[in-house]
């Protein structure tokens, strides 16, 4: 049997596998979001060195996954920060359901055996001498290299904005940190009291879970409702486009749910200011600067790749990432166009959609593939399509499952079954409870 | 899209429950051992301790789903589309039954006048 038809053969009992596993899972009330252990395949003997910088969700995840299927290699993560946060479960957090300690755990916790971990933050990036060099100044030579560092908030980018101000004056951002999320609650909580203004929107850069501003919004609403005040506040969302959500078909959901909960919408708004004292927010629009006064703002900074990597070789020399420094890679398999023992993971990656924890579930088997097929001598098939996902929450207590892929299709994993544009309470659950779970088990190179 | 693997499915419920996973496979393993245990003993199913362990099963159910929506934020209203009526029945249906079968073991070793109980289910079947 040739390679290829391994794989077919793989695909096919893969196929009857996954109908019965989601269906299985579907009764567990689990997402689909989790695929055939790495454990399983035979390893490849090496003494390659393997540099993975960062050691969030990607980097934890492909280490864990490089660790499985090699023998001998010498695998290295860089990351300085020793708390490691669950980020998917910030909403909950600014939405007062969980505490801070849900979404941070120890890095350490997930560094397989057999991989080093220096506590250092990657200062440069060498790709063609083929090395980093560390915060200390540390030179840390490789054959591949994974780029996960993550990316940026840049607050500073919003005139008047400084994180200190988060948890006070009605100022309020998920995105921070999970302490940062929960004084955001804080702010909420005392806004959906006594009503206002609330505003909402996104930067017009790329950015994480771009659901996640959108669900914030449908989330006060609802907590207004609870607290029988939705009456006294007005809901305001502004787009940085002439669109909800950057998959048409989401969009128009999202706009037809907007208008049935009462939430206004303006677009064109790209946040550049913030007045603290006067609770007032510029925006960039096509015909000039907007003021909008609110008494509670979210606000999501634009998000740019990490210095390091925008100071080196590695971005994108031009289009539409070039600008923000997100590494050039082969939208299919992750691997960098001009440096071949390059891959980059997870947000800092330059491709389309792609800066959630359901995107770097299915981008790390992938990568992982072709680079172990490299080392091997091999080709991989393995590709990715874009599929990311987003439980986008509606309600507390409710939400629809989004998938969706590069081309904006809808690819939903349960189709017939859970439909992906309905608020559904089974969506809520696997957003609840089953999500953490499959998540960590992402990290472990598990799911 | 990628496959799935049982492994997996193990794993995942594993990092979502922690020990507590295996304390309730625990229970339930002996608790349908200690069931089957006793209905082969007896040779039948007393339809006195059957009838008590179904009405205390109804409850069981009924439990399950109120645990459910606690630990979840929610409630019966959330209820939003048929998948999520399958799943009000499927989380009641195991709650249910679990409880019954647990309820049945418990009254079978620990109920009083059990030979009597049993007599009367005979009499009743």
């Amino acid at each position: 049997m040739n390679g290829r038809d391994a794989i077919r053969d793989e695909s096919r009992r893969g196929l009857d596998r996954r109908k019965l596993l989601k269906m299985a899972m579907l009764a567990g009330t689990l997402p689909a979001m989790a695929t055939r252990a790495a454990a399983e395949e035979p390893k490849v003997r090496t003494q390659a060195r393997i540099v993975v910088a960062g050691a969030g969700a990607a980097g934890l995840a492909a280490a864990s996954r490089l660790a499985r299927r090699l023998d001998g290699a010498s695998i290295i993560l860089i990351d300085r920060r020793r708390e490691h946060f669950y980020q998917p479960g910030f909403t909950l957090v600014g939405a007062g359901l969980k505490s801070p300690s849900y979404v941070i755990s120890a890095t350490k916790d997930y560094v397989p055996s057999g991989v080093t971990l220096i506590e250092e933050q990657v200062r440069e990036f060498d790709p063609v001498g083929n090395k980093v060099v560390t915060e200390s100044g540390r030179a840390v030579p490789y054959d591949y290299l994974i780029v996960a560092t993550g990316l940026e908030l840049a607050y500073a980018a919003i005139a008047g904005m400084d994180t200190a101000l988060i948890g006070r004056d009605g100022i309020g951002s998920v995105y921070l940190s999970p302490e940062g999320a929960e004084a955001t609650y804080r702010e909420l909580s005392r806004f959906t009291d006594k009503g206002g203004v609330g505003l909402f929107g996104r930067p017009a850069t790329e950015m994480k879970c771009a659901g996640a501003p959108l669900k914030y919004t449908f989330i006060t609403d609802d907590i207004l409702r609870r607290r029988g005040n939705r009456g006294k506040a007005e809901l305001i969302y502004a787009a940085h486009n002439k669109v909800l959500f950057s998959v048409p078909i989401v969009a128009e959901k999202v706009r037809m749910l907007y208008a049935d909960r009462g939430v206004k919408t303006v677009q064109d708004h790209v946040m550049t200011a913030i007045e603290p004292g006067k609770k007032i927010a510029s925006f960039r629009t096509p015909t000039g600067t907007a003021e909008i006064k609110y008494d509670f703002i979210n606000v999501v900074p634009p998000m740019r790749a990490p210095a390091a990597v925008r100071n080196s070789p590695l971005p994108w020399q031009s289009g539409p990432w070039a600008a923000d420094g997100w590494i050039e890679v082969d939208r299919s398999n992750l691997r960098h166009t001009r440096f071949p023992n390059v891959f980059a993971l997870g947000d800092v990656a330059g491709v389309p959609k792609g800066k959630t924890a359901a995107s770097v579930k299915w981008q790390v088997p992938v990568a992982v593939d072709h680079l172990v097929a490299a080392i091997a001598g091999g080709r991989s098939q393995a590709a990715y399509n874009g599929y990311t996902s987003c439980p986008l929450i509606t309600r507390i207590g409710r939400a629809m499952l989004v998938e969706f892929d590069y081309n904006d299709n809808l690819v939903p994993s349960f189709p017939g079954i859970i439909a992906p544009l309905e608020e559904l309470w089974v969506t809520w659950i696997m957003k609840e409870v089953a999500l953490k779970p499959t998540y960590t088990a992402m990290l472990r190179g598990l799911a | 899209m990628k496959d799935l693997d049982l492994w997996v499915f193990i794993s995942v419920f594993q990092e979502m429950l922690g020990p507590f996973l295996w304390l309730l496979i625990g229970l339930a393993v002996s608790g349908l051992t200690l069931f089957l245990a006793i209905v082969l003993r007896e040779r039948g199913l007393s339809s006195r301790r059957l009838v008590w362990a179904e009405l205390v099963g109804i409850v069981g159910g009924v439990i399950a789903l109120l645990i459910m929506w606690l630990v979840t934020h929610s409630g019966i209203g959330d209820a939003g589309g048929p998948i999520d009526w399958v799943l009000i029945a499927a989380i009641w249906t195991v709650g249910a039954i679990g409880t019954a079968i647990l309820a049945y073991v418990a009254l079978s070793l620990f109920a009083s006048g059990d030979a009597s109980a049993r007599q009367g289910g005979r009499a009743s079947t």
